[in-house]
């Protein structure tokens, strides 16, 4: 009978119900999808950042991270190699072998970043083939380079001709060769697009005197839900005093730092649009009072006891709060989806922003997610917030004197 | 049988700032049955003391028993739960739950008491009987006149099969023919079933079927008129 009391009540004053109603649906619509959006947005450049170069983790050497250098490359053996195999959720690792050198070509020289890698297994982390824009894609017994295309234009070179590589090779070796481009490589970010320069791993190996070394080991995951497990194991199966195991967060800090900035920015956005929300759910909570004051008197008068009567209330303003929650909710579910399967592309509304996006390393394409949580943590949020002021409800009841509010 | 006994009972407003004596010493005693008339003019005092027997007020000084309890010594709650399980309320305004229908009405403080639905179910039927209603049982109060809203008020006070029903100006709203057959209700349950009625009233019409009219001045009983001609 309280909740049919409760339920009646909300519709006694339509007009007040619903302008409440729509505005905790809107609260909860904006909210599930900018959190959607923003969340999206940052998996995305995550993949973009994660699978253009570093992994979602990486093995190296103790110490390599701080310095990057090649003396502090580890030696590839059985052990490492045989991780995937042995780990659950650890797809792949792709060794590189990385440092720095001086690229010539003709009166131009430059410095730039020597990647060794395997190819195919480096295609299938950062789908390096598919960047391809000049020339075929390198097996790992070539000897010849796939380079940026910045490196193209910085070195005023072209697919077939030869670059000299100048370098200082593992624990002080001179390092010397020259290498014929192969193919050209395109970078969406223009920081890597004018340094990024690959050899076959071997090759790179006979280049810097490093055989069978490599200076970090990229993970490869069959999903990144895994990326926890993966590098709890690989820490405890591998010798800490040998080598060092590092998730993206570990190694991009920066990338953590403008995360949780970016995230602050939607928290004081969400508290502004809730402040609002609940100034207009207190407004009705306080027009309802005052409305229904003496029907109260008359309730409490009639023996309805405190308790009841602002359970009653509580009940009633939830059940106001829930209408709009479940509506929000369901209203958000096909546009999160539709803006899942249909990506905002940033780049149609202006080129400058796709080259910013661009600066930063990933696609101007902003995705939503779908995810549970994002739904039910809003619900509960705006229950926990309808609660907490309809509160005050249930003071006002139990302060309320039957005479004093059945004087008109 | 004392029902309803009080000893000296006073009541001042703003006792700090400017009192005023809305009751001076109110010394009455109400047996069962009674179908008692209190009158007077307005600001007189009668709602003030109708409110404090009906444990919604609390007096200032003096004391009031009701079957022996005395108010004064009863906690917010229990005050609650005494007027749920011993008195019956009929108010000017009828003041009955608008989204409930009749039924739901007059069946609601039932509920409060725990009683089974189908002690509910019966029992509203019945009283819905008693006060001629029956076929406006599912119609809300909005779809009622006033005078089927007030005979609803009065079923919902019998409800809780209390003690004795205060009713205060309960046919200020009503009109000729209504107020007759309200007064023949209300009268018809008290020769039957020997319920105590307690109005206070304006009205002629009640004042002539009262057997036992209280006229109250300045909150002081200036007269007390028991009358078996009614």
């Amino acid at each position: 009978m309280l909740l049919k009391l409760a339920w009646r009540n909300i519709w006694r004053n339509k007009r007040r119900t619903l302008i409440t109603v729509a505005s905790i649906f809107f609260a909860v619509l904006f909210s599930i999808f900018m959190n959607s959006f923003q969340k999206g947005a940052w998996v995305r450049m995550l993949d973009n950042i994660v699978n253009y170069y570093y992994g979602y983790g990486q093995i190296h050497k103790k110490g390599y991270w701080d310095e990057k250098t090649i003396d502090d490359a580890l030696e590839l053996n059985e052990e490492l190699l045989q991780l995937p195999a042995k780990i659950k959720g650890l797809n792949l690792i792709i060794p590189r072998l990385e440092t720095f050198a001086l690229l010539s070509s003709g009166e131009h020289t430059s410095g730039m970043m020597i990647i060794g890698t395997i190819p195919d297994t480096e295609d299938k982390l950062t789908q390096l083939k598919s960047r391809i824009t000049e020339g075929t894609y390198f097996d790992k017994n070539d000897k010849a380079l796939l380079i940026a295309e910045g490196v193209k234009d910085l070195l005023k070179v072209n697919l077939g001709d030869t670059l000299v590589i100048l370098t200082q090779g593992y624990h002080g070796v001179n390092a010397a060769g020259k290498y014929p481009v192969k193919g050209i490589v395109h970078f969406a970010s223009p920081d890597l697009n004018k340094r990024m320069i690959y050899l076959p791993l071997a090759e790179a190996q006979i280049l810097l005197g490093a055989t069978s070394m490599a200076t970090s080991l990229a993970l490869q995951l069959d999903d990144k839900d895994y990326l926890k497990s993966v590098i709890v194991e690989l820490q405890e199966r591998l010798d800490a005093e040998t080598y060092e195991v590092m998730d993206w967060h570990a190694m991009l800090p920066d990338l953590v730092e403008a995360q949780k900035t970016d995230a602050a920015g939607n928290y004081i956005f969400l508290l502004v649009l809730y402040l609002i929300i609940s100034f207009g759910i207190f407004g009705t909570i306080l027009m309802m009072m005052k409305e229904r004051e003496y029907e109260f008197g008359v309730l409490l008068s009639i023996g309805m006891s405190r308790r009841l009567l602002a359970f009653a209330t509580w009940i009633e303003i939830l059940f106001m709060a829930l209408l709009g929650i479940i509506f929000g909710m369901l209203a958000a579910l096909p546009l999160v989806y539709y803006f899942k399967i249909n990506p905002i592309d940033f780049s149609q509304y202006g080129e400058g922003m796709a080259e910013t996006y661009a600066k930063w390393g990933f696609d101007p394409i902003f995705p939503t997610v779908m995810d549970a949580s994002l739904f039910y943590s809003q619900a509960i949020l705006v229950l926990i917030i309808t609660s907490l002021l309809a509160l005050f409800a249930v003071w006002k009841v139990y302060k309320l004197k039957p005479v004093e509010a059945m004087c008109d | 049988m004392d029902l309803i006994v009080t000893k000296g009972i006073t009541k001042i407003y703003n006792p700090n700032k400017i009192p005023v004596h809305a009751l001076q010493g109110i010394d009455l005693t109400i047996k069962k049955g009674e179908f008692t008339a209190i009158v007077g003019p307005s600001g007189s005092g009668k709602t003030t003391l109708l409110n404090i027997i009906g444990g919604l007020d609390r007096q200032t000084e003096g004391t009031v028993w009701i079957e022996g309890t005395d108010l004064t010594n009863l906690s917010d709650n229990k005050l609650i739960d005494f007027r749920k399980n011993k008195i019956g309320f009929v108010f000017q305004s009828y003041n009955l739950i608008p989204v409930f229908t009749a039924a739901e009405n007059v069946g609601f403080i039932m509920l409060l008491q725990k009683r089974s639905k189908n002690e509910i179910d019966t029992r509203v039927l019945n009283l819905l009987k008693s006060v001629g209603i029956v076929e406006q049982m599912n119609k809300r109060p909005n779809q009622m006149s006033g005078g089927q809203q007030q005979r609803v008020a009065v079923a919902r006070a019998l409800a809780s099969k209390p003690k004795f029903v205060l009713a205060d100006e309960p046919t200020a709203n009503l009109d000729s023919k209504s107020t007759t057959d309200l007064l023949d209700i209300m009268e018809n349950l008290n020769k039957k079933e020997d319920m105590t009625f307690i109005f206070s009233t304006h009205d002629q019409r009640v004042i002539d079927r009262a057997h036992r009219v209280i006229t109250i001045e300045d909150g002081k009983v200036v007269s007390d008129v028991n009358s078996s001609i009614n």
